[in-house]
């Protein structure tokens, strides 16, 4: 700990050493975008069940305000505590301090919030690339390349000068993260604006293979974005809160080349019963099915690092967050293939249980390990004994878990029953429903994620207090789980 | 026969040797004579307090 003596023994930075101001500006960024996420959310899961909220203003329908909380969630909250751990753990895992020291990770701390900003701004004004999760137009797409180009070299100038001989295995998770999404974000994003002076461009690919670009990218954004460095943190920060070795080293490793090598393969499986050849459309399916194992064996290996050891859910305020976090991501991750199967995606496809699915892994795994993490690392980087409240961690579990159950439950029965009624015909031929029917019949149900949208952010706000507490070195008088005394015999 | 003939086949080439590669990553990793060394490679993460020296071992 800071301030106390230590005799050191080995080469490599001590604590003091490790650049740990940016890392600390990207917890708090994490949380502010967090919160900002769910909030927008929140307000177009109400457009769509209350439609009166559009306003009747062009900024503020539900069309500009999707991709505002859509990379509010992933890129700017996901993003921020993606980069963050990343500089955090390969710090410490390397005994290195960061390559180039604090200038350029702060040039990609700021461009990064920046190239945040000015997309969401963007979108708000009607600028737009128009293609899913890759909305932002051809100049910011220049900008954050050059951001995530520099990201990379501060990563892997900083494997490069490791003190410890062995990378471990979840800085190869963050590389594949910043490698799969620099090659992702340049090939999807190949535009040619229409004036150098002109927000609007025209990618180069088109028709159908534009689709699988698009899908390609998308489904990778899934994988590596979402899935690759966020299993990276899970690698890291598990074992940190456990004090336990993950289950098994060399199940990781079968895990990183296991999910890299399949994943990639799986973005077809968007394009089901398109132009897409059905071979395409096949082989993105299989794969996507064959992601079960990687999945599995990845969430196995993280339950079962507290393999004897469940106790400390009790003990230790993050494990509950992480732990859970991964039981979410073995269960959307078994939902995606049954998806993926073409028989089935013709039920599924353009209806609500998409959302529902999407959101199992958005708010169950990617943002409740978030918050397993933060709750780990605030502490941590605060240079404080405890969180501010124990309690209130427990408040935000339950409110979460309650909400998230609320939001895709509500999905799974709005989803089906769409899906549902778009293919029934009557006696003679006709459709059945006409689509307006559909909409009024999901009513309830947007009510009732509406309402899962609200419970999440409620628990949000009160992992804000508390961490905002802890982070000024409060402490909330209350009574604490403490490990069980083990009595020994004496002799 | 022609290279341009060959080509279709060639290009096939490329699962197999992506299949090969992913076999071989999968035994490097589940060698048993690597076990020991490969599970202590997990304990990086518990022993990063600064304080300590980096693991001897590779």
């Amino acid at each position: 700990m800071a301030g106390t003596t230590t005799v050191r023994t080995g080469g490599g930075p001590g604590e003091q050493d490790y650049i740990e101001d940016v890392v600390r500006a990207g917890v708090i960024a994490t949380i502010f975008w967090g919160v900002v996420a769910f909030a927008a959310g929140l307000y177009i899961a109400l457009q769509l069940a209350f439609p009166l909220l559009n306003l009747g203003l062009e900024w503020t329908t539900f069309g500009r305000l999707r991709p505002v909380h859509t990379s509010a969630a992933i890129f700017a909250f996901g993003g921020n505590i993606l980069i963050a751990t990343s500089f955090y753990v390969v710090q410490r895992t390397c005994r290195a301090r960061l390559f180039g020291g604090p200038a350029p990770a702060w040039f990609i701390f700021w461009g990064y919030q920046f190239f945040i900003v000015m997309a969401a701004l963007g979108y708000v004004l009607g600028i737009t690339e128009g293609k899913e999760y890759a909305e932002p137009e051809w100049y910011l797409d220049l900008f954050l390349t050059v951001v995530w180009v520099i990201y990379l070299v501060v990563f892997v100038g900083t494997l490069l000068k490791r003190e410890e001989p062995h990378i471990y295995v979840a800085n190869w998770f963050y590389v594949a993260f910043i490698v799969t999404i620099a090659m992702l974000h340049i090939v999807n994003n190949l535009a040619v604006p229409i004036s150098p002076f002109s927000s609007k461009s025209y990618v180069v690919w088109a028709g159908v293979q534009d689709a699988l670009v698009q899908w390609w990218y998308g489904h990778n954004a899934v994988g590596f974005f979402l899935t690759a460095g966020f299993l990276a943190m899970m690698y890291y920060f598990i074992p940190k809160a456990a004090d336990r070795p993950i289950y098994s080293y060399r199940l990781s490793i079968v895990h990183f080349w296991s999910l890299s090598f399949l994943y990639i393969w799986a973005g077809p499986h968007h394009l089901h019963y398109t132009a897409l050849p059905d071979w395409a459309q096949t082989l993105g399916m299989t794969f996507s099915i064959m992601l079960w194992m990687p999945s599995w064996g990845g969430m196995i290996n993280g339950l079962m690092t507290l393999s004897g050891a469940w106790d400390k859910l009790r003990t230790v305020p993050s494990l509950r967050f992480l732990v859970t976090s991964v039981g979410f991501y073995g269960m959307s991750t078994f939902e995606g293939p049954v998806m993926s199967i073409r028989q089935v995606n013709a039920l599924s496809h353009y209806t609500d249980w998409t959302i529902g699915h999407v959101h199992s892994g958005a708010l169950g795994w990617n943002a409740f390990i978030t918050f397993g993490v933060l709750y780990y690392l605030v502490p941590v980087l605060w240079r404080r004994q405890r969180l501010y409240s124990d309690a209130m961690v427990a408040w935000h579990f339950w409110i979460a878990t309650l909400g998230i159950v609320l939001y895709i439950t509500a999905m799974w029965v709005s989803g089906i029953m769409q899906g549902l009624m778009w293919r029934a015909y009557d006696e003679l031929g006709f459709l059945q429903y006409a689509f307006v029917e559909t909409v009024v019949a999901m009513h309830p149900f947007y009510v009732i994620r509406a309402a899962g949208g609200l419970l999440f952010l409620i628990g949000a706000l009160l992992m804000v207090y508390n961490l905002w507490r802890t982070a000024r070195g409060d402490e909330r008088a209350e009574t604490r789980a403490m490990p069980a005394l083990v009595l020994r015999p004496t002799a | 026969m022609s290279m341009h003939e060959l080509m279709p086949f060639l290009k096939s080439l490329w699962t197999v040797w992506f299949f090969a590669m992913f076999i071989a990553a999968v035994a490097w990793a589940m060698w048993p004579s690597r076990r020991q060394n490969m599970e202590e490679m997990g304990r990086i993460p518990l022993e990063d307090d600064p304080t300590r020296p980096a693991s001897k071992k590779a």
